[in-house]
């Protein structure tokens, strides 16, 4: 499969990634090798085989429904670039 | 019968679909040990692993895996045993993660019908497609500084439980059914508390409109339609504008649409068409969730009697109307209180007591049945005395009354005010005689034929004996002299 360059770009806007067009025109037959590359895997035959999701058989782990955590305002808001009153403050985010 | 709307081309069908977002009744979030408790300080129901900081790992709140099984029991849904959670990514600042960890294509309930109860007495049923349970996101506040938006995190996390319905509501109406039967019955689970106001029930609404027969229509969602009216609102304005671009010979785009409650009016979010690219895929901090048998069936058995067994037993135990039992059910305390007020009495006399006494001066004082000055008990006590003839049913209103007021029972009030029904034929044979004989005109009028004047013969009677006569030996003696 190959990624053109209008696939890179939206691929990027997706993520957030600022990308003009020289980068795109770099970035796309590179991402084009590596799919191909992971591809490969297609050839293996998976009919009548269940998904993996992992190599120990363990099941998942719960736990109890208690408060033991939170409470931590200034640790959550410790990294923040600008908080008031114990918000966060962005850009304004409304239409 | 499907409601259609009158368009200038013809009538048209709407067709609705329902997603509804419910909080989950538990102490701690989805994935973390963070308090859920509404209206804290902001930010501080927050762990590290709810703000997504680098490393934290998430680990699912058994009590909300069994709350979810209880639901997907209650609204008769198949439970998967196996499910698998998943990563669904979007970037908005509410959201630290950039991923939001919901369920996919295996998610926890799987297809279901609950019943709707409709306005014309009529019974339908509508299809559940799905319930996944998904962490909520945090909470922006827009309109506390001009270029800036503030963020709280405090309910980032929290387990909501989506629950998708098939296309199978037709109009406003189907659909304020449909809101208003999920949500008694999450409430009769105790799964969910339905406060829309605090938002721990919302929902988004799929409109579309079709000429009958026709093929589904393009839908348009409604997001933000946090109340039943707003769900109605909602859905009359989207149709009214849906048909208005089809007559006029345009196209329905497929999009978000953000509900206005203050101007009454959908609008376009066009920010929403983009990022509607989610990326799913499983979540690699979460195993699939596996649930034995044994689990569903064990909490199958802690399920109460819901909402529809409670109303057909209703009807068939104490032979109401499918109306009456309907608005006793809709509040589980409600439904108490009238069984302990029937429980060896006259249950129809109950029933109408409770239905248009009692509710009609709770809701007249904005009061819950909780707030109750009157007992259940009590009020029995005083169904069991005009049942015993000791009290006519028009005395009983004023017993009442004074229970509202004082919260004393009924058997003390009649005592204390000497209210008790007079059944001695004697003396209330000497009230009408003194009513005939200080009538004579009206006697003599009623011999003539003039019937009605029946009435007039028995208000008089009972003016005298203060309404303590007994209405039926006041009729049967009257009726006797009159002849």
């Amino acid at each position: 499969m190959s990624m053109d360059k209008e696939t890179v770009r939206k691929v990027a806007g997706l993520a957030r990634i600022q990308m003009d067009d020289a980068e795109l025109e770099t970035m796309a037959p590179q991402l084009s090798k590596i799919i191909d590359w992971i591809e490969q895997l297609a050839e293996v035959d998976t009919d009548n085989v269940e998904p993996l999701a992992n190599v120990v058989n363990i099941n998942l782990a719960l736990r109890e429904d208690k408060i033991t955590d939170g409470d931590c305002a200034d640790k959550v808001l410790a990294n923040a670039p600008e908080d008031v009153q114990g918000f966060f403050v962005v850009s304004k985010v409304v239409e | 019968m499907a409601q259609l709307t009158k368009g200038k081309t013809g009538e048209w069908e709407t067709v609705i679909g329902m997603e509804v977002h419910a909080q989950v009744i538990a102490e701690s979030k989805l994935f973390s040990g963070a308090s859920t408790k509404f209206g804290a300080e902001p930010n501080s129901q927050v762990s590290l692993v709810d703000a997504a900081m680098p490393g934290m790992l998430p680990v699912l709140n058994e009590h909300v895996v069994e709350q979810a099984i209880k639901t997907g029991l209650g609204i008769n849904s198949q439970v998967n045993k196996h499910s698998v959670f998943a990563r669904k990514n979007y970037f908005y600042p509410d959201l630290p993660q950039g991923y939001q960890i919901s369920q996919f294509d295996q998610p926890i309930v799987g297809e279901g019908t609950i019943e709707i109860d409709l306005k014309d007495g009529t019974v339908k049923e509508i299809g559940i497609t799905r319930m996944h349970l998904e962490q909520d996101a945090g909470k922006s506040l827009h309109d506390q500084h001009p270029t800036k938006s503030y963020v709280d995190l405090n309910r980032s996390g929290c387990a909501l439980m989506e629950i998708v319905s098939e296309p199978d509501i037709r109009g406003p109406e189907e659909a304020a059914a449909y809101i208003s039967k999920l949500r008694m019955i999450l409430r009769y689970l105790g799964t969910c508390d339905g406060n829309m106001d605090e938002g721990s029930m919302r929902a988004d609404v799929n409109i579309s409109v079709r000429k009958p027969g026709a093929e589904l229509g393009t839908r348009a969602e409604i997001k933000n339609v946090n109340s039943v009216k707003a769900v109605q609102q909602s859905i009359d304005f989207e149709v009214q504008r849906q048909i208005e671009i089809l007559e006029g010979g345009g196209e329905i785009k497929q999009e978000t649409r953000l509900w206005d409650p203050d101007k009454n009016e959908t609008r376009s979010m066009r920010s929403k068409e983009e990022a509607h690219d989610y990326r799913y895929f499983p979540d690699p901090d979460l195993l699939p969730l596996e649930l034995s048998d044994e689990q569903i069936e064990r909490i199958r058995k802690t399920l109460p009697e819901l909402p529809d067994e409670k109303k057909h037993r209703f009807m068939d135990e104490f032979g109401l109307s499918a109306y009456d039992a309907s608005v006793l059910i809709a509040e589980r305390p409600r439904a108490d209180y009238y069984e302990t007020v029937a429980k060896d009495r006259d249950a129809k006399l109950a029933a109408n007591w409770v239905i248009n006494e009692l509710l009609g001066i709770l809701n007249k004082n904005d009061q819950d049945i909780a707030d109750s000055p009157i007992s259940a008990e009590n009020l029995g006590g005083m169904i069991g005395l005009i049942s015993d003839n000791t009290i006519s049913g028009k005395i009983a209103k004023d017993v009442f009354a004074e229970m509202y007021k004082s919260g004393k029972d009924a058997g003390s009030i009649v005592e204390e005010k000497g209210l008790k029904q007079v059944t001695d034929t004697g003396a209330i044979e000497a009230i009408v005689d003194e009513v005939l004989a200080e009538n004579p005109d009206n006697v003599a009028a009623y011999k003539g034929g003039k019937d009605k004047l029946f009435g007039f013969f028995v208000g008089q009677v009972m003016k005298k004996s203060q309404g303590k006569a007994n209405p039926a030996a006041v009729n049967e003696l009257l009726k006797q002299k009159l002849s």
